[in-house]
């Protein structure tokens, strides 16, 4: 079970408008074992989210996975039709959105998107669908689910919609979740019981995750390994641990600096100075450099890959040193 | 849901009524209607003799009374110019305006629909951008240059169509009309075009914003992430929820086919209602004027109340809010 199922390498998509192209996400790779969560980090505009659509298929245009690869079990993704990828979504890879209030369509029962998501796929009797749609909002957690599946929408709270988008992810069992940002709108309590339910599925499904977030706090306590991007490239990969204790590159360091429970009460906030550069006129060197106290006239130049393990690796020209 | 329909209808009848008296009253202060109608050598007798006959010496109120018993007769009185029972003259002009409302609209939405969808899903398209011209052109020429327009090309040079008038007429179910004959199509598809034009090119843009708009959404995305096949989606999950805010713009523009029509009834010297308001209003044949404007107020109430009752079927969250006020 721990062979590496999933894999992307060097994927680069890039979004060609009237401006210019902006190079949304460039050479990222990665790869995800079974029961493994992997976390993407990132600010917004760093290209996670891209990074996921990439992986869905679902790359609105004017954008274009322009070269890379995106292999499942060994199967290339990216050279797949629209249909033979359809048929992939849901079933073997599954997506849950960022904002529960706007996943589901307004005006259709919880049943029906539920059903959809697995009559799209294979043909089942109804009273088969409904045995695994309730049995997948047990799965999260949902009280008299029965009920739930007659409810509309607008019916149940942000949490409960959460769970109905994950239950649905959930339905046809699949190899890979990716999940964006899945519970950035709800509130804190719900996000940890959601975060809970969502880490145990995986480990008892032995699924594969892909966690985007801003939010270091959080994968910290629910990701095996983190994925560290900015400005649609990968600046620091490696355990969870290794992230958190011993971050490599200026902007992880950064990145927990600011995470606001380090701080003493009354004391002002650590913040990143400046602001991301354009996507579109980003050179060879290092994307962070304009905002890097460590920068040097190197980071002009593409930044070099350092091993500080067999896990954890940073894209740095001045990586800090342990 | 019932207790909402029936709240809603009490409601419109209220409405009616209200505007029954505004408009009665307001047409009683606008001026003496005997002074039109009788001829300028008529004696004081003959004059006093007209108001009597005509009712206009009982009191306001009473007048008002005896309209509404009658009206709810079905007797909305005489013309005073036509010197004939106002349904009777209604009911002759009515079925020619609503034979072209009718085409006009079922012209409209069969093409703006599937159009606006279109043009909404591939906006990058050439069909769709030659769409987006068409409506842009039938915005943008008045109703009556483009009718013009219409029947010089399609009715003179190309003599396709017959120009004028309705055609052959029939009568099936009780119902007599020129729909039932081939010559009555015939006549009715020029004119109906030349009407529904402006409302088409409304509702192309109406249906496309509300499909740009839908397309970019999460639940659509979701949809495509479960896996869900594009035909699906368009027609389930994005043209049900564009429906929501076209239904309403659909409906007011039904309710202008059928009441303003007068331009292109005019243009095409079609035997319709739109004239008659107008003529009615120059020479103060009130009881015409009240009917009509009844009819019309009427017409837009009950359409209204379709809307209401399709957007409660349609969205939940409506049927949700509406029930809960209706208690």
């Amino acid at each position: 079970m721990s062979e590496q199922f999933f894999e992307v390498e060097g994927l680069n998509t890039w979004f060609f408008t009237r401006a210019g192209t902006f190079k949304s996400v460039r050479d990222v790779s990665f790869n995800l074992k079974r029961g493994e969560v992997l976390g993407i980090v990132g600010e917004s505009g760093s290209g996670k989210s891209v990074t996921g659509m990439s992986i869905m298929g679902q790359v609105e245009k004017p954008g274009k996975i322009v070269s890379g690869s995106i292999r499942l079990d060994g199967e290339e993704l990216t050279e797949l039709s629209f249909d033979q990828m359809r048929k992939y979504r849901g079933r073997r890879i599954a997506m849950v959105f960022q904002n529960p209030l706007m996943t589901l369509n307004p005006l259709m029962r919880v049943r029906q998107q539920m059903f959809e998501a697995i009559s799209e796929h294979e043909k089942v009797p109804a009273a088969q669908m409904r045995e695994r749609s309730i049995a997948a909002l047990k799965a999260v957690g949902i009280p008299s689910p029965e009920e739930r599946l007659e409810a509309y929408p607008h019916e149940l709270s942000g949490g409960m919609r959460q769970r109905v988008v994950i239950a649905t992810a959930l339905l046809m069992n699949p190899d890979l979740i990716i999940a964006d940002e899945p519970t950035t709108a709800l509130d804190v309590t719900i996000q940890a019981q959601i975060i809970h339910q969502m880490r145990s599925q995986i480990t008892d499904r032995g699924l594969g995750m892909i966690w985007i977030t801003h939010d270091l706090a959080t994968l910290s306590e629910l990701a095996d390994r983190i994925l560290v991007m900015y400005a649609g490239a990968m600046m620091e990969t490696g355990a969870t641990a290794e992230i958190i204790a011993t971050p490599r590159h200026p902007y992880t360091s950064k990145l927990l600096e600011s995470v606001p429970s380090n701080n003493e009460p009354g004391q002002r906030l650590k913040q990143i100075r400046g602001t991301m550069p354009s996507l579109l006129d980003l050179g060879e060197g290092c994307a962070f450099r304009s905002r890097c106290e460590r920068a040097s006239p190197a980071c002009e130049t593409s930044p070099p890959k350092r091993s500080f393990s067999s896990t954890h690796h940073a894209w740095c020209h001045h990586p800090i040193e342990g | 849901m019932i207790n909402f329909v029936l709240q809603r209808l009490l409601q419109c009848i209220g409405v009616v009524l209200a505007l029954s008296i505004v408009l009665f009253v307001g047409l009683w202060l606008i001026g003496n209607p005997v002074d039109v109608l009788i001829s300028s050598e008529a004696t004081e007798a003959d004059r006093q003799a007209a108001i009597v006959a005509l009712g206009l010496d009982r009191p306001i109120w009473e007048q008002y009374f005896n309209f509404l018993v009658n009206a709810m007769q079905g007797d909305w009185g005489t013309s005073f110019v036509y010197k004939e029972p106002v349904t009777t003259i209604l009911l002759q002009r009515l079925p020619a305006s609503l034979e072209l409302a009718f085409v006009a609209f079922f012209i409209a939405i069969g093409f703006s629909i599937p159009a606006g969808l279109y043009a909404g899903l591939k906006p990058e398209s050439s069909f769709s951008k030659a769409v987006m011209g068409f409506s842009l052109i039938g915005v943008s020429i008045p109703t009556f240059w483009q009718g013009m327009l219409l029947i010089v090309a399609f009715g003179i040079a190309l003599p396709f169509f017959p120009v004028g008038d309705r055609g052959n007429v029939a009568t099936y179910f009780g119902i007599t009309s020129s729909l039932w004959t081939l010559d009555g199509w015939h006549h009715v598809l020029l004119p109906a075009f030349s009407l529904a034009l402006l409302k088409m090119s409304l509702l192309i843009r109406v249906t496309r914003a509300a499909t740009l708009e839908i397309v970019r959404l999460d639940y659509v995305k979701f949809a495509y992430a479960k896996g869900v096949h594009p035909v699906r989606i368009v027609f389930v999950h994005i043209l049900r929820n564009a429906l929501v805010p076209l239904i309403t713009v659909i409906g007011i523009e039904l309710g202008n086919l059928l009441a303003y029509g007068v331009i292109t009834e005019t243009v095409f010297s079609w035997p319709g209602l739109g004239k008659l308001l107008i003529n009615s209003i120059k020479v103060l044949d009130r009881p015409m004027i009240v009917a009509q404007l009844t009819y019309t107020a009427l017409l837009f109430i009950t359409i209204n109340f379709l809307v209401d009752i399709l957007h409660m079927t349609i969205d939940p969250r409506v049927r949700s809010v509406m029930g809960k006020r209706a208690k």
